[in-house]
């Protein structure tokens, strides 16, 4: 299991559009994928979840791998956030 | 002349066509019938008064020539005054036809010098502009850019969908499903479309022969409008919406959300496009079915995604100024 810290770092948060992006990276990797944010755990495959966390910007989000390609699923994911989804950075 | 050039749009033609009540012309030909072989080239017409009164400069020849009542008075001045000049000056272009209105009748002589010069002499038993409304109308029609495509075209709901893709990937039967489900099929297979004043898509099938049939692999051809009756068909609808059908191919990105809009363009005009991916388990008709009723709403105003992300902003918004709220340390 990976598990990585990052902060979301677009103005906008997490809406439709970045949280398309996450879910479509995610279903690429045949790890289970999670996203925790102050103890909510959902599944990264799914776009409603992703939305549902709220993740606001500045939030703290938990990714969580578990899998075969456990180690590169978090990294992919993580570098979503970390280049703020191609959005305005706050 | 080589045979694979369009067959040009002959007088005859027009006389043929086979149209519905408020479309139809009425004509007859009374004399001329040598000159019905004829071909009309520009969808537009003429009333000849001016070249009547020996004025033929800049003559739109190559149109249908319209005598309404005042060229008709006019012709028969001109008889009263054994003048004939004119008449035979027009009947030396090569126009396509003379057509009178209001049924009205040209003298003999005028009869004459048309059969002399082969060129079909049309009545119509409707007025004037009436007429040009409804001539113009259907040659707009006729001379309107076409194509023809490979797919089904369906009424879903009232919203024209195109349904498009590769041999074998089930367009005909989710067609046949959506016809079960109560909508209207307008042509399988081959779909003629026409761009009708430069922004609408019109579809409709390429041969009245094939019209509503149907190949279904394993059954083979079946015929519609009996097997489903005559509610079940439509002769031709707009296209509004382009369902591309093809098989799931797990590289490919396919929309999630639903907020970029993809278009494609069908003779210079562009319609929205889904791209649906098939793969066992999935519901294609259904599918269809909810794309029509979006697509319904759209029109209305009401955009599905967008509203949706609105709505999401504004929460992770207050979510935001909660959050600062509590973080200070102030309060």
């Amino acid at each position: 299991m990976v598990e990585l810290e990052t902060t979301i770092k677009n103005r906008a948060g997490i809406h439709a559009r970045p949280s398309a992006m996450i879910a479509q990276t995610a279903v690429k990797f045949s790890s289970r994928i999670f996203l925790e944010k102050a103890g909510n755990r959902i599944n990264a495959k799914s776009i409603m979840g992703i939305i549902t966390l709220a993740a606001s910007f500045g939030s703290k989000i938990k990714i969580i791998a578990e899998g075969v390609d456990e180690q590169a699923a978090a990294t992919a994911i993580k570098s979503l956030f970390d280049a703020g989804f191609n959005e305005e950075l706050g | 002349m080589i045979g694979n050039e369009p067959k040009a749009f002959s007088v005859l033609d027009l006389v043929d066509l086979d149209l519905k009540e408020q479309n139809a012309l009425s004509l007859k030909c009374i004399a001329g019938r040598a000159g019905l072989g004829r071909p009309i080239t520009v969808p537009d017409l003429n009333r000849p008064g001016l070249a009547l009164a020996g004025f033929y400069e800049s003559f739109a020849w190559n149109r249908l020539q319209v005598f309404g009542r005042g060229e008709c008075a006019y012709l028969v001045k001109l008889d009263a005054e054994g003048s004939h000049q004119s008449v035979e000056t027009l009947f030396s272009y090569q126009i396509p036809c003379c057509i009178f209105t209001n049924s009205l009748l040209p003298s003999e002589s005028f009869l004459a010098a048309a059969e002399a010069a082969g060129c079909a002499i049309l009545t119509t038993s409707l007025n004037s502009s009436e007429f040009s409304g409804r001539v113009i109308r259907v040659l707009s029609d006729i001379f309107a850019p076409k194509t023809t495509v490979h797919g089904v075209l369906v009424e879903v709901f009232g919203i024209g969908i195109l349904l498009v893709g590769d041999s074998g990937v089930g367009k005909s039967e989710t067609a046949l499903e959506l016809i079960e489900r109560g909508h209207r099929l307008v042509a399988d297979d081959v779909v003629e479309i026409r761009c009708v004043n430069g922004s609408i898509l019109m579809g409709q099938g390429a041969n009245k022969v094939i019209g509503h049939h149907m190949e279904i692999r394993g059954l083979g051809i079946i015929n519609i409008t009996h097997l489903f009756g005559v509610g079940a068909i439509r002769d031709k609808k707009q296209i509004q919406l382009v369902c591309q059908l093809e098989d799931w191919n797990p590289d490919k990105v396919y929309d999630r959300i639903g907020m970029d809009e993809l278009t494609t363009d069908i003779l210079d005009v562009k319609v929205p496009k889904l791209e649906i991916p098939v793969k066992p388990g999935r519901n294609i008709p259904i599918i269809v079915e909810t794309a029509a009723m979006n697509e319904r709403l759209k029109k209305m105003g009401y955009h599905s995604a967008k509203e949706f992300n609105q709505n999401i902003m504004r929460w992770l918004e207050s979510e935001n100024a909660r959050a600062l709220y509590f973080s200070r340390d102030d309060y």
